[in-house]
């Protein structure tokens, strides 16, 4: 916002063609607290309209260019100057030279690539927004509007189970089961805890959620650990041949997809920390890494419905009309 | 449209066998500190304790073992095993040192109510510290529960299945 009151001024703002149908989705922002923003997947075209909007009605208002960008970028906390862009689109909209009333502009990024699942975590963020600029000699007038992108996978082909056996030698012998190496982010986490030998006295079992944040390379790597959850799974003292259940519903969990190594900068990766705690309160633990990814809700429309859409562009056609309602029953049905 | 619903049965578990599940557990150690008795005369007296110990864990070559140990000895016990293990050894009840200076309005270190809270603090010890994995391998637990009397010049060493 520019101090001096002479001159001339604007708003800017962006709006999407979509977004009365565009759905949202909710993120956390840096504070803490979770937002609603449009929810975009890969390959989407982005396209919408920015409005500049003259503050004084009737004085000009001179410009060096007006553009609009498209960027995905990954910010370092501890490195806030550098951001490292992995997308950047740009698209101009007006040449430099002056607009003397409030005026509309088109825009589209055709079938974008959005390789990574936005995130905001302890130590990084990496996040999708588009930028207007009116450019100015002094000071530029700029709006950014973020958006969320999820990356989806489909049901993996090889999904094996955890089984292992660990122990201490003498004092305590355990195998455990979980059901699957890969769960997606509502899925439910089955297994079991077997003893073998115990002769130490256990007073309860707990099984934990670990999120592992990397951030650096090389020799100046940092790893955060958060304790996501932690889910009591036996109260009392067990024997041999006893088995244990697990039942662990992830949806209930503030739980994001694995990441590895996002464009060489970060990673974020689950674990199951299955903790027995005895008498004295001493904790035996075994960590065990798990793969999360996000399956998609979206539902697979129908060849006549995608007809329905093209069919759109030609407005007002009788056949696009009932091509719709044909469609609309067929998903109801 | 509907979500596939995830299966949650439970996953397949052997059924355990009865003289397991109803027998003896395995893990059973007790430890007692108790009947406190002073011996000698004057400036030379101390207080032994009796340290009684029940156990069915093969690391222990005796089942039952009893004898008795003064404060020193469990001294002795903790710097050792300080020394010699990665344990995180917890502490002992206080030395109270000043309950030996003079001119006291009660009986100092012999005190029946300084002695009563000295033997518990020793038996919580000795509960922590016997139940632990890597102090059992230690040779001066052994020795301090069930050997007669505590060798000081000892080897230290490590302690495998009996």
């Amino acid at each position: 916002m520019s101090f001096f009151s002479f001159g001339q001024s604007a708003e800017i703002d962006v709006v999407l063609n979509d977004a009365e149908t565009r759905k949202k989705a909710e993120h956390k922002t840096e504070d803490g607290k979770k937002d609603k923003y449009f929810l975009f997947y890969d390959g989407e075209t982005v396209s919408g309209k920015v409005n500049v909007t003259l503050k004084n009605p009737g004085k000009r208002l001179e410009h060096h260019g007006i553009k609009i960008e498209f960027v995905g970028q990954i910010e370092l906390y501890y490195d806030r100057g550098n951001h490292h862009e992995f997308v950047s689109l740009v698209k101009d909209l007006a040449r430099p030279g002056e607009i003397t009333q409030s005026q509309t502009y088109d825009f589209e990024f055709t079938h974008v690539e959005k390789p990574y699942e936005s995130y905001t975590g302890q130590n990084v963020k990496l996040r999708y927004f588009l930028r207007a600029t009116v450019i100015r000699r002094l000071n530029d007038i700029t709006k950014e509007m973020d958006i969320v992108v999820h990356t989806l996978s489909t049901y993996p082909e090889l999904n094996s189970s955890i089984k292992m056996e660990v122990g201490i030698e003498d004092c305590l012998h355990i195998e455990f089961e979980y059901n699957k190496s890969k769960y997606h982010l509502k899925d439910v986490i089955v297994g079991k805890i077997y003893f073998l030998l115990v002769r130490i006295k256990i007073k309860h079992m707990e099984i934990d959620i670990i999120k592992r944040e990397t951030t650096g390379t090389g020799p100046s790597v940092y790893h955060e650990n958060d304790t996501i959850a932690k889910y009591e799974i036996m109260d009392g003292a067990p024997v041999r041949g006893e088995s244990i259940p697990i039942r662990l519903f992830l949806a209930g969990y503030d739980l994001t997809p694995t990441m590895r190594d996002i464009n060489k900068k970060f990673s974020v990766r689950y674990y199951l920390n299955l903790v027995l705690i005895d008498e004295e309160e001493r904790r035996y633990f075994k960590q065990q890494e798990i793969t999360l990814w996000r399956k998609g809700d979206v539902v697979r429309k129908s060849m006549s419905h995608q007809a329905a859409i093209a069919s759109q562009r030609f407005e007002g056609s009788a056949a696009s009309e009932s091509a719709l309602e044909q469609a609309a029953k067929e998903e109801s049905g | 449209m509907a979500d596939a619903i995830a299966d949650t049965r439970r996953l397949y578990t052997k059924p355990q066998n009865l003289n397991d599940a109803y027998g003896p557990p395995s893990n059973f150690l007790e430890i007692d500190v108790s009947n406190p008795e002073t011996v000698g005369v004057g400036r030379t007296r101390y207080t032994t304790y009796e340290v009684r110990l029940k156990t069915n864990l093969p690391i222990f070559k005796l089942k039952e073992s009893c004898v008795r140990r003064r404060y020193s000895d469990f001294e002795w016990l903790r710097a050792e095993l300080e020394r010699e293990s990665k344990v995180v050894v917890p502490p002992l009840p206080g030395k109270a040192l000043f309950r030996q200076l003079p001119f006291r309005g009660d009986d100092g270190i012999f005190d029946d109510s300084f002695i009563e809270e000295r033997r518990q603090g020793l038996e919580q010890f000795l509960n922590k510290v016997a139940g632990h994995p890597l102090a059992q391998n230690e040779r001066c637990l052994h020795m301090f529960l069930q050997d007669e009397i505590v060798d000081k010049n000892y080897t230290p060493s490590k302690v495998r299945q009996a």
